[in-house]
C-alpha cells in the first residue's frame, strides 16, 4: 500500500488483480490473485482451476455471478461477460443486500 | 443431558441441558449466517450442519466438535451448466445403511451420502422426473423436507416435497412414484385436483417407526394418516382449532401417536387465540388433545417452522422441543404434559434438532 493509503496500481502489462475479501480469501490462501483471463467470468474460472474448494463460491451451477455477490473492474460494476484487460483490478465483494 | 441444535438466521446454537431444566448454549458456530438445519449421526458422531449463506450459496459442513473446525461437503451441488442452481438444503436424515445420510433441498432434491456426509451425490431419479417442469413451489421454494425412511430397510424410502407432494421409492432411489391418493388440498379449484401436478403443499412428514406403513402428515390445510406406507391418506384433522401448521412430531413407541402445532391459517400463521398449544393424538388422529401446561397463555403470536419441532426418547420420558421464530425455544421432559422455556432470545429459529444423552 501506497503511503497515501490507495492500493497501487497493478502494472498494464500485467494479468488482471482479482482480489478477494471475507472466507474467500481463506480458501484461495490469499487476498490477492493474478490470473488471466479476457472476461470476469473466465478470470473467476481461472482462479476455481487454482483453488478448487472456491467453486460453488462465486459462482452457481449455472455459471452465473451469485446473486449477492458484486463484481467490480477498476471499480466499475460488472457482470460475467464484462471484458477485462491486463493490468486492471477485479474485486468480488459481499453485497450489502446479502447481509 | 439432552443436546439441542438449533438451526437460526444467525447460526447454528447448540444447547445442554434437561428437560424440564435449565439449558445452557455451549456453543454458536456459523455466526451470522443462516443455518437451516443441524444433526448429528448417532451411528458416528459427526455433526453435520446446512448452511444457507446469502453471499455463497447452500453448503454443508461436518465436524467431529461443534466448537471446533468445520469442513465442507463435497458435492452439495446441481450439474454443472443447467438452467437451476440449488437454493437451500431443508435437511439432513440418517439412511438405513452404514454410513448413509439423505439431505433435501430446493428445488426438489435429493442428495445421497455413502460416507458419512463428506461427500454427496445428487439422486439422478429424482432430479430426471419427467413431470418436474410442472412441479410448483410453496411459499418457502421448491423444498423436499421431509425424509422418513424404513427402519431396516435402505431401500424404502419417502419423501415430501412442497408443493410437488409425496414422493416413494422401494428400489433405494433408482425409481420413484407418487404418494397423494385422498391429499385434497383446498386451495385449489375442485377441477384442478384431477391434475396430479397441481401443487401438493406437503408442510411435513413423519413415518411411526414401529408400524412403518404408518405415515402422518401436516399439509397445508389438512392433517393426514396414511397405512399403507404413503400411496394413500385419510383425513384425521379434525378437533384442532386449526389444521394449518407447519412441524410435527411422532412418539417413536406409539404408532397412533402425532404432535403438531397449529397455526391460525395460511393468511395468519401464528398461533391461535394469542395461546401457544401443542397438540396431541393418541388414537391416530381420531381426537386431538390440547398440551399448552407452561407455554405462553395469552399475548403470544408465535410461528414454527417445519422443522422446528423435535423429539428424543419415547414413551412417557418422550421429550419434545420447539423453536418461534421469535427466538423462544421450549422444552418438555414428559410428552408435552408439561412445558419450559429452555431459550428466550436467540435468533429466528428455522430448525431443532434433539439428542437423548
Amino acid at each position: 500500500m501506497s503511503a497515501t493509503g490507495s492500493h497501487p496500481r497493478p502494472q498494464a502489462t500485467s494479468p488482471p488483480l482479482l482480489c478477494l475479501h471475507g472466507p474467500l480469501r481463506t480458501l484461495a490462501g490469499g487476498a490477492e490473485h493474478r490470473v488471466g483471463g479476457a472476461s470476469v467470468l473466465e478470470l473467476v474460472r481461472a482462479l476455481e482451476d487454482a483453488h478448487p474448494q472456491l467453486r460453488g463460491w462465486i459462482l452457481d451451477e449455472r455459471g452465473r455471478i451469485r446473486r449477492h455477490i458484486n463484481i467490480y473492474v477498476d471499480g466499475e460494476r460488472a457482470e460475467e461477460r464484462t471484458p477485462v484487460r491486463a493490468g486492471q483490478r477485479v474485486e468480488v465483494l459481499p453485497a450489502i443486500t446479502g447481509g | 443431558m439432552s443436546e439441542l441444535l438449533v438451526g437460526t438466521k444467525k447460526g447454528l446454537f447448540v444447547l445442554e441441558g434437561d428437560a424440564g431444566g435449565e439449558f445452557a448454549i455451549v456453543t454458536r458456530a456459523f455466526e451470522g449466517l443462516p443455518v437451516e438445519y443441524a444433526m448429528r449421526d448417532p451411528r458416528s458422531g459427526r455433526l453435520l450442519a446446512a448452511l444457507s449463506s446469502p453471499f455463497y450459496g447452500p453448503k454443508i459442513f461436518h465436524s467431529e466438535d461443534p466448537a471446533g473446525e468445520w469442513e465442507q461437503a463435497s458435492g452439495v451441488a446441481l450439474p454443472e451448466g443447467g438452467e437451476q442452481a440449488l437454493e437451500k438444503i431443508w435437511v439432513i436424515a440418517c439412511g438405513e445403511a452404514d454410513g448413509l445420510l439423505y439431505a433435501g433441498g430446493d428445488p426438489g432434491v435429493l442428495f445421497e451420502s455413502r460416507d458419512g456426509g463428506a461427500s454427496w451425490e445428487l439422486n439422478a431419479a429424482l432430479w430426471e422426473q419427467p413431470s418436474r417442469a410442472h412441479w410448483q413451489p410453496g411459499g418457502g421454494g421448491l423444498c423436499l423436507h421431509s425424509i422418513v425412511t424404513w427402519p431396516g430397510d435402505p431401500q424404502r424410502l419417502a419423501v415430501a416435497i412442497s408443493a410437488a407432494g409425496m414422493w416413494l421409492t422401494d428400489d433405494g432411489g433408482q425409481s420413484w412414484r407418487r404418494g397423494n391418493d385422498g391429499i385434497v388440498p383446498r386451495y385449489l379449484p375442485e377441477e384442478a385436483l384431477a391434475d396430479e401436478n397441481a401443487g401438493r403443499c406437503v408442510h411435513h412428514v413423519e413415518r411411526a417407526p414401529r408400524r412403518p406403513e404408518r405415515l402422518f402428515m401436516q399439509f397445508h390445510g389438512g392433517v393426514y394418516r396414511s397405512d399403507d406406507a404413503g400411496q394413500s391418506w385419510v383425513a384425521v384433522g379434525d378437533g384442532l382449532p386449526s389444521d394449518f401448521g407447519f412441524p410435527l412430531a411422532v412418539d417413536p413407541a406409539d404408532p397412533d401417536s402425532a404432535f403438531v402445532i397449529p397455526l391460525v391459517a395460511d393468511m395468519d400463521r401464528v398461533t391461535p387465540d394469542g395461546r401457544v398449544r401443542v397438540y396431541e393424538t393418541r388414537d391416530a388422529g381420531a381426537s386431538w388433545s390440547a398440551r399448552g401446561d407452561g407455554l405462553p397463555a395469552e399475548h403470544a403470536y408465535l410461528t414454527v417452522l417445519r422443522q422446528a419441532l423435535a423429539c428424543c426418547g419415547e414413551g412417557p420420558g418422550l421429550e419434545l422441543y420447539f423453536g418461534a421464530t421469535s427466538g423462544e425455544l421450549f422444552a418438555s421432559p414428559d410428552a408435552g404434559a408439561s412445558w419450559s422455556t429452555a431459550a428466550l432470545r436467540l435468533p429466528p429459529i428455522y430448525s431443532v434438532v434433539a439428542l437423548a444423552g
